[in-house]
């Protein structure tokens, strides 16, 4: 699986596209500059909501509320970054696809994101779930902000643990 | 000349050593100074988004900001003293970099914006019933606010491709 992976790299770093992205570092720098503005709009949006859920801030409104304030934020912002991300895996295969912080970025946007479907989805069959449920809501709020600081972290220390 | 010395000064104290030789230091500190970015451009973003009447038009401006800000300046802060770490590590080479001036320049142009907001602009809207569309002063102050925030962002990013070799 590894030496397919790798194959892979190589073979897409040959692509013309891959090329020119190479050679043009200012495209890098300005998709970087998209990718991460786009993660500003998701962790401000979580941000606000989970400090809701916490009952922490924001309380005038309904948890209900929030959700459908903030959630879509994330369902605009990830088209964006898978896309901001593809550019940037084209650009550098090897140091994204064979780097360990990239591979643990992915696993964590996975987590977060089937954590985050758990909160929403038995909002919209019953508003006042998790007003129900105080402690699991605060659990799951928690969880998921710790998981969008911890794929921060690791986007910013692919950096640093790429194969050059 | 002064700067220069006090440059130095910086450059060779403890911490920017210590910043500088220990190997996984300047990545934890640079990863908290991009996470509290984040929060910063996130939350000002919701908030802009505000004045400018495109979300959150049921709530009234100051509901929101009394919500949003706090976040907003703590974040802030971490932001900053995290990047006076950063900053010092290598201190006259980011003073001469331009990409890092601008940063500087625009984060000044950003918090002047949003005073003249809080002098100007935000009484008139705690005036205002929620869902009407927002008066031209809010609308300015929060599309400068997102343009000036999208070239801070940026001009970090450009930093990191100027200083030795791109990172």
């Amino acid at each position: 699986m590894r030496a397919e992976l790798v194959h892979f790299c190589h073979w897409l770093e040959l692509t013309p596209f891959s090329r020119t992205l190479q050679d043009t570092t200012w495209i890098i720098a300005a998709v970087q500059t998209v990718h991460i503005l786009a993660i500003a709009a998701v962790v401000g949006a979580m941000l606000m909501l989970h400090l809701r859920v916490a009952g922490v801030r924001g309380t005038a409104q309904p948890m209900a509320a929030a959700a459908g304030r903030y959630v879509p934020v994330l369902w605009l912002a990830i088209p964006v970054l898978l896309c901001t991300g593809i550019v940037m895996i084209c650009a550098e295969p090897a140091r994204s696809l064979l780097n360990p912080a990239f591979q643990l970025k992915m696993a964590l946007l996975i987590a977060v994101l089937g954590v985050t479907v758990a909160f929403a989805r038995p909002l919209r069959r019953e508003p006042r779930h998790w007003d129900e449920r105080r402690a699991a809501a605060a659990g799951l709020a928690g969880t998921s902000l710790a998981l969008w600081a911890g794929i921060v972290f690791c986007g910013r220390w692919i950096a640093y643990m790429g194969i050059h | 000349m002064i700067g220069d010395g006090a440059l130095g000064w910086l450059y060779a104290s403890g911490i920017a050593e210590y910043v500088r030789e220990n190997e996984s230091a300047f990545p934890w500190i640079e990863s908290v100074h991009v996470l509290a970015i984040t929060i910063v451009v996130g939350s000002i973003a919701i908030v802009d988004l505000r004045l400018l009447g495109y979300a959150s038009r049921d709530r009234p401006v100051a509901a929101l900001t009394d919500d949003v800000l706090p976040c907003t300046w703590t974040a802030f802060l971490a932001a900053v003293v995290s990047g006076a770490l950063l900053f010092a590590s290598n201190a006259p080479n980011y003073a001469h970099n331009p990409y890092f001036r601008a940063k500087l320049l625009l984060l000044l142009l950003a918090g002047l914006n949003m005073a003249w907001f809080q002098a100007w602009a935000a009484p008139a809207l705690r005036t205002q019933a929620p869902g009407q569309a927002p008066p031209w002063p809010a609308r300015l102050a929060g599309a400068l606010s997102l343009l000036l925030w999208i070239g801070v962002v940026a001009a970090g990013r450009w930093i990191g491709f100027t200083m030795l070799g791109g990172i």
